[in-house]
């Protein structure tokens, strides 16, 4: 019987393994680290569907409406109407795996996010992350003792095996004992965001090293918008990295200012006088990027948060209070914090179909390493919703197609046994190069000279997967000649209705090809 | 602020434990251990104090931001979270060493995975579909906030890896579902806990003071003890029905 190959066992992972497992079909979780330590335990805000628990009139169709504005209308639209209308199942389900939920007179409560005009995101305080996550192991754990499920942690990605257009299975090392293994069978990616690309520079973890997602790109394998980067308007820096200051904030109360004149500006909802501190985050991000300029401003952006009562702190949001507190030494129940934008979500990824398939047969992606539900910029709450949706989905597609033990069971890939990885001094400089062509603002001039230092680097240290796919990422980004979402170019500013199609890269012969909806031949 | 970390590292679980020192200079006042080992491992030519060159450090993080508890060691002799640990706190030479109940794979990393190996005997997961109840939510929040990091387990007197003890780590999350469980299940999973928990605790709770989720185990466990209690005694009450 075939085992299907899970890489990773955060959200996407873990949903797609129990999945299969209900189906009965056997499957190996393979992942880096254990459950515990994926990003996923990090989110904190929340997740959304449309249950309308607040009397408010919400509902799936408008979840879709608000998601595809947000993404500025580059997301995959059958695709986001299956999320978006699956999303109340999703979230029952999981509140019926045991999640602890916020509640109020026996019912879930749902809180306000950023680019919704319905109170959607149901919750559990301010770590719904790790309250999913713990939830999805227990009864993960279910079917390892059945026998369903196999776990393979501590191990790394090292490749595909691909043959023709078909991925008959995955290399992996025991990163503990250095032990290659081949798993033969059909593949489920949900290796994460490939954070690590940015060492220090985002919310998330370095160990989604991104490593999984350049190797997918070295191997052919189509992604799609590798220049949608989200920029979160609240992060604050702490010794080691970005910590995020959860959006849920806002939607509680908090407000931006910073001081102009020497009197406070709440530039916002001055500005955007409908949703105010909760527009989509690319149009926070940017807004605070450019008030910071104005001349007769001063100092950082500010989140006040001391208008919250004590309750909200109490019941919604205690770790944050916790975590400035010991971060920073700011009670935010007593005074502003200053706050800056910071890298925090990939919105492009892997490309995949409705079913999440990928350009491979027998490769399926799910979670935040895929691309099509956020478009140009991610909804917050709606990515947990696409990682817990898409690991599922694609489960059951691969449910529906039955046992194909036959076709994906070949030969192994007699390629690599170690990653092929340059050094942290490296790792470091690239996220530099990055992180100067990416940032929240662009140009043709800062991307030419990103990939100017891109080549340099890579003359001087050599080529490998990660310079690869990063050179993906500055090549899609000069390709979008238009502003769009988080993609902000200063040299074309306005939105080119032409343009509203994802931007495809692969690898091919030795090149890097990408193009704008002309898809590949 | 100049710190020198003594490092105690092996190359792999074959080879012979060595001290290796290196001075880290922090530049944020907010430093951790976790700051220091990133900045080591990020040089382009890591040397010790000796003026030897040195592989690589090697550790497990993830998060950086103790919600993961990937990086727990033994620093300054005590069990904890390298990226919680800041070096203001710890004195001009820091102690660090892998976690000494487990099996160590190489420098500070160790092999956790008897504690997963533990839950996975006591069967705890939920046995049928069950939403918490209001009034379980904040109990229920809390025991889900485990991060599996074994710094209780280190601290444990009664804790040995591969043992029947499954300590505070095994403890919350049973406590947990034990609260949301009812029927056989419930019953199931109680006589797991009174028998690799409850019955091997001396209740000393050394663990709760080490635990950085700051995880008040005692109040956690109130339910699921005087379910196990009650339980035996039940137990022993029909026994006595029986002679
Ligand atoms: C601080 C923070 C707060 C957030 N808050 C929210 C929120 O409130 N609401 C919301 O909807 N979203 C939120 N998000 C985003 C959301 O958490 C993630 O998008 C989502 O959890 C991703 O899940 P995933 O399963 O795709 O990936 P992950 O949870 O990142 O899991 C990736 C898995 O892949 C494995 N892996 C990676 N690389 C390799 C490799 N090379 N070899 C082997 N294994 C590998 C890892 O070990 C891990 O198991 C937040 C993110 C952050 C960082
Ligand atoms: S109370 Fe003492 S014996 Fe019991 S788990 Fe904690 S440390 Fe171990
Ligand atoms: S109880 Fe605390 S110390 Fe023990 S594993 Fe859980 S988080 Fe770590
Ligand atoms: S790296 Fe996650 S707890 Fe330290």
């Amino acid at each position: 019987m075939e085992e299907i190959n899970i890489l990773g066992a955060g959200l996407a992972g873990l949903s797609a393994a129990i999945t299969l497992a209900q189906g009965g079909q056997k499957c190996r979780l393979i992942s880096a680290q254990s459950s515990e330590r994926a990003q996923s335990v990090m989110a904190e805000g929340g997740i959304n569907a449309a249950l309308d628990l607040m009397g408010e009139g919400d509902s799936p169709e408008l979840h879709f409406e608000d998601t595809m504005r947000g993404g500025a209308y580059l997301a995959d639209e059958e695709a986001v109407r299956r999320l978006t209308f699956g999303a109340p199942d999703t979230v029952r389900w999981l509140a019926g795996l045991g999640v602890p939920f916020n509640m109020k007179d026996g019912r879930l409560v749902q809180r306000s996010f950023g680019g919704q005009k319905k109170k959607r995101t149901a919750y559990a305080r301010s770590s719904t992350g790790k309250m999913i996550m713990s939830a999805l192991i227990d009864e993960c754990r279910k079917y390892e003792c059945s026998g369903l499920v196999k776990r393979f942690d501590h191990h790394g990605f090292l490749g595909l095996n691909v043959r023709e257009d078909s991925c008959l299975g995955l290399r992996a090392r025991d990163i503990y004992s250095g032990e290659v293994m081949d798993f033969s069978g059909r593949v489920i990616m949900c290796c994460g965001g490939p954070a690590g690309l940015f060492p220090g520079l985002t919310t998330g973890t370095a160990a989604n090293s991104g490593y999984a997602a350049a190797r997918l790109f070295e191997q052919g394998v189509v992604f799609g918008n590798l220049e949608m980067l989200q920029y979160h308007p609240t992060t604050v820096a702490i010794p080691d990295k970005r910590c995020l200051v959860t959006e849920a904030a806002r939607g509680e109360g908090g407000r931006l200012f910073i001081m102009r004149n020497g009197k406070r500006w709440y530039f916002m909802e001055e500005k955007y006088p409908e949703l105010k501190n909760l527009m989509p985050r690319d149009v926070v991000a940017r807004e605070m990027y450019f008030v910071r300029k104005e001349p007769d401003s001063s100092g950082e952006v500010m989140l006040d948060m001391t208008g919250l009562d004590g309750l909200v702190w109490r019941s919604r949001l205690p770790d944050l209070r916790a975590e400035l507190i010991h971060y920073l030494g700011i009670d935010p129940a007593k005074e502003p914090v200053p706050v800056r934008e910071g890298i925090h979500y990939f919105m492009g990824g892997i490309y995949t179909d409705i079913a999440h398939r990928t350009s491979l047969r027998g490769l399926y992606a799910a979670g935040e390493c895929t691309c099509q539900y956020h478009g140009a910029n991610r909804l917050g709450g709606n990515s947990m919703l696409g990682a817990v949706f898409g690991g599922r989905t694609a489960a059951e597609d691969i449910l529906c197609d039955g046992d194909q033990a036959a076709d994906f069971n070949g030969e192994r890939d007699s390629g690599s046994v170690t990653e092929n990885e340059p050094s942290d001094a490296v790792k470091l400089e690239l996220g530099e190069i990055l992180y100067s062509g990416l940032g929240i603002v662009r140009s043709a001039e800062g991307l030419c000279n990103a990939l100017d230092r891109l080549d340099e680097l890579e003359e001087r240290r050599g080529t490998f997967p990660r310079t690869r796919l990063a050179r993906a990422m500055l090549l899609s980004a000069m390709e979008r000649k238009e502003s769009r979402g988080a993609h902000y170019r200063e040299d074309h500013p306005e939105r080119d209705e032409k343009l509203g199609r994802p931007t495809l890269s692969r690898y091919k012969n030795g090149v890097i090809e990408v193009s704008i909806g002309e898809g590949f031949e | 602020m100049k710190t020198e970390l003594r490092i105690l590292r092996r190359r792999s679980r074959e080879e012979e434990p060595f001290w290796q020192s290196f001075i880290y200079e922090a530049e944020d006042a907010n430093a951790a251990v976790s700051t220091a080992l990133n900045a080591l491992n990020s040089r382009e030519e890591l040397t010790d104090t000796e003026g030897r060159r040195a592989d690589p450090i090697r550790w497990e993080c993830s998060c950086l931001q103790k919600k993961c508890g990937a990086c727990a060691m033994v620093i300054n002799g005590r069990p904890a979270l390298a990226c919680d640990s800041k070096l203001s706190g710890l004195g001009p030479v820091v102690t660090l060493g892998p976690l000494r109940k487990f099996p160590v794979i190489a420098d500070l990393i160790t092999d956790r995975s008897a504690m997963r190996e533990v839950l996975r005997e006591m069967k705890i997961f939920l046995r049928a579909q069950t939403e918490v109840s209001e009034s379980m939510t904040d109990i229920a929040y809390e025991a889900s906030g485990c991060l599996q990091c074994g710094c209780c387990l280190e601290i444990c007197p009664n804790f040995c890896t591969g043992g029947k003890f499954g300590g505070m780590a095994a403890a919350l999350p049973a406590g947990r579902l034990i609260e949301e469980m009812d029927g056989e299940g419930r019953e199931e999973l109680l006589k797991e806990y009174r028998k690799r928990v409850y019955e091997g605790c001396g209740k000393s709770l050394a663990c709760r003071d080490i635990c950085p989720a700051g995880l008040d185990v005692e109040k956690l466990m109130v339910n699921s003890n005087a379910a196990a209690v009650w339980k035996a005694l039940d137990f022993l009450r029909k026994k006595r029905h029986e002679v």
